[in-house]
């Protein structure tokens, strides 16, 4: 077993993999950004090496500076997490040539699904069912016409390098494909630096449904159950669960063995994902395979019992799988909600800054990952991902109505959090009822936020807090607009006291 | 002590006198007896007549939220004797400015000074987190004054444009 791993890293997801390091006795070193100095990571590991500013390109995302941490502090692998260069093979070969072992899959692997296209072409080969479409990158605008006609409107151009979004358009007639194609030729340029676009027939709001693998560098590959992921905004995932409420053991059986062959078509070590397509019939057509650790994969460790991070070390370490696929159990069900700091009521606008009140749910059936903690400042420069909130039960219901209570009692306050939104979620009768699909986010925030009973009892509890607050917690700015209540923030402390004195005399 | 609150757009006339331990409260006329302690810094626990409160507040550097229970309150609190809250309330005439709800970098600016606007038309583009966000006029006018310039670095509640 390795002694020390370097976290290539930062938030949520570096606190994860450096909690299973301290679990398994593994020493742990974390990199960070000029930001991140004060981030939770940085905190939590036993090392911490400063890479560089904040810009991803010059830290995180620079290779040299990682290896170069990794060699100074003797780590014997490496943690990609998910995100910046977890599916990078450039990367995963830089880790080899430097004698580290990188906790993933070998850049072969990586490469041969890591392009959308290529990932395609091997599946076609394989006989693996997806969605019907190009397997190459389009050429012209003539060749994207003639395929879009024989498969038929409405089609989806996709970037080969791509995900969570980007460079991606649907079109829905003819007139629309030559600029539609452009855009996202353009986009996927800027935010992959590869202009491969495909085009493939658009299902029109199917569910997303993953499978998730796991294969030891001795050839055995299981799978340990879905996660329905249909719950996105703008193609980004904002609930996950697990099981589908629509997947049955038997076609659970059928979608886990397609998966384990997609893996094993790639030769594929490690954990990885395979994304499918399910039409209303509950086909499934294979979109794409994530090679890394997902965001959400507690969902999947809360339903079997297994820990993914300590499975993913001892895989790297050359350990075999320690079950067979008979092994896995699917146990009860899991909700994780993705918190991130942005304002629901103002179209998702990030709201970075410090968090100046936090509240942490507890109790039973839940877990939280986190990344922040009261005092931080959340920097502008990454994703706005602070933290998961995961419910887990006997069965849905129970699930969801711990979650429900756990929301009730979260609290971030100093920056705008998407929190509300889960209780909308959590509350809306599609959900409840498991109809889902990737329309549904949209669908539901096409009506404004219902407004949560509200009864002039509680508004007025709220206008006679707001005067307590004013007059117990004096030298805090009372008045909504952002001024300071007759007082600089130099003052405020100094004079406090003064100010109580005041107010008290004043009655 | 008295206070005009607002809350979600509704105003109270507020008194707050302290009685011993508890707090006489009089609102818009009604008078109601409050036991209230400050459980930490923005948490106030309030018992009403036997019913009990976590009250959480939230403040940014443009606004402050009032949470009682799950309902989050946009609240506006006056001291009618300070001079600056007599100050004209704003009734959607005269100049509105554009403020930055969030620290980023402009990344373009969509007007000129002297352009006519629409309400919700873009005026300014910031990012932040990767995210690129349009600032919209609130209010159909003209463009005053442009204080926002490309690729300058802004903090939350810094004005970006003035619109009248």
């Amino acid at each position: 077993m390795f002694k020390k791993i370097l976290i290539a890293n930062r938030g949520e997801i570096a606190v994860r993999v450096i909690r299973a390091c301290r679990e398994m006795g593994i020493q742990s070193v974390a990199v960070y950004s000029d930001v991140d100095r004060a981030s939770l990571h940085v905190r939590k590991a036993d090392e911490a090496y400063h890479l560089g500013p904040a810009a991803a390109a010059e830290s995180y995302l620079n290779i040299p500076k990682i290896i170069a941490a990794a060699k100074r502090s003797g780590a014997e692998a490496i943690h990609p997490g998910y995100g910046f260069l977890s599916e990078n093979s450039r990367f995963a070969r830089a880790c080899a040539e430097a004698g580290i072992k990188f906790i993933g899959p070998t850049a072969v692997a990586m490469e041969m699904m890591g392009s959308k296209t290529r990932a395609r072409q091997n599946m076609d080969k394989a006989g693996i069912p997806f969605v019907p479409g190009t397997s190459r990158g389009l050429e012209s605008v003539d060749q994207a016409k003639r395929v879009a006609e024989t498969i038929g409107y409405p089609v989806m151009l996709k970037a080969a390098a791509g995900g969570g979004g980007k460079g991606m358009r649907l079109v829905q007639t003819p007139e629309e494909l030559k600029s539609a194609l452009e855009s996202a030729q353009s986009e996927a340029q800027r935010a992959f630096g590869d202009n491969e676009v495909y085009l493939e027939k658009a299902i029109i709001n199917p569910r997303h449904i993953e499978m998730q693998v796991l294969a030891d560098e001795q050839g055995n590959t299981v799978y340990l159950g879905e996660r329905e992921c249909s719950i996105q905004r703008r193609h980004q995932k904002v609930l996950e669960e697990a099981p589908s409420p629509i997947v049955d053991p038997e076609m659970r059986g059928r979608m886990g063995e397609v998966a384990v062959r997609v893996a094993q078509t790639a030769g594929y070590t490690n954990a990885g994902t395979i994304e499918f397509l399910v039409d209303d019939k509950k086909n499934f057509y294979f979109l794409e395979m994530n090679t890394r650790l997902q965001v959400e994969h507690p969902v999947t460790e809360l339903t079997t019992g297994l820990d993914l991070v300590h499975l993913q070390i001892r895989i790297a370490a050359g350990e075999k799988l320690p079950f067979k696929q008979e092994d896995v159990l699917i146990r009860g069900h899991a909700i994780e909600c993705r918190i991130y700091a942005e304002d629901p009521d103002n179209n998702f606008f990030p709201s970075p800054g410090k968090i100046t009140l936090l509240l942490l749910p507890s109790g039973p059936g839940i877990r939280r990952d986190s990344g922040m903690y009261e005092g931080w400042t959340v920097p502008i420069d990454y994703d706005p991902l602070l933290a998961k909130l995961i419910g887990y039960g006997t069965d849905r219901g129970q699930a969801a109505s711990r979650l429900r209570r756990a929301l009730h009692e979260y609290f971030v306050g100093g920056i705008k959090t998407n929190i509300s939104l889960f209780r909308r979620i959590l509350n809306d009768e599609d959900f409840n009822a498991g109809r889902l699909d990737t329309g549904f986010l949209d669908r539901l925030l096409a009506h404004p936020a219902p407004s949560v009973a509200s009864d002039g009892e509680s508004a007025a509890v709220a206008a006679i807090a707001a005067g307590l607050f004013a007059v117990l917690e004096p030298g805090t700015p009372a008045q909504g607009d952002g001024t300071p209540n007759g007082a600089t923030n130099s003052e405020q402390s100094s004079s406090a006291w003064k100010k109580a004195a005041r107010s008290e005399a004043l009655h | 002590m008295t206070y005009d609150v607002t809350i979600d757009g509704k105003k109270y006339r507020l008194e707050l006198n302290r009685l011993d331990e508890r707090w006489q409260c009089c609102v818009d006329g009604n008078a109601i007896e409050v036991d209230a302690v400050l459980a930490r810094r923005d948490v106030l626990s309030v018992i009403i007549g036997g019913k009990a409160y976590e009250i959480k507040r939230e403040r940014t550097p443009v606004d402050m939220h009032l949470w009682v229970g799950s309902r989050r309150y946009e609240a506006q609190l006056r001291d009618p004797r300070s001079l600056r809250s007599r100050a004209s309330v704003d009734d959607g005439r005269g100049p509105r400015k554009l403020v930055a709800p969030m620290p980023g970098k402009v990344v373009r600016v969509l007007v000129q000074e002297g352009t006519d606007v629409e309400a919700g038309q873009g005026v300014v583009v910031v990012e932040a987190m990767k995210m690129q966000n349009e600032i919209k006029s609130p209010k159909k006018g003209v463009v005053r004054k442009l204080i926002a310039s490309e690729n300058a670095a802004v903090n939350a509640g810094d004005v970006l444009a003035v619109v009248e």
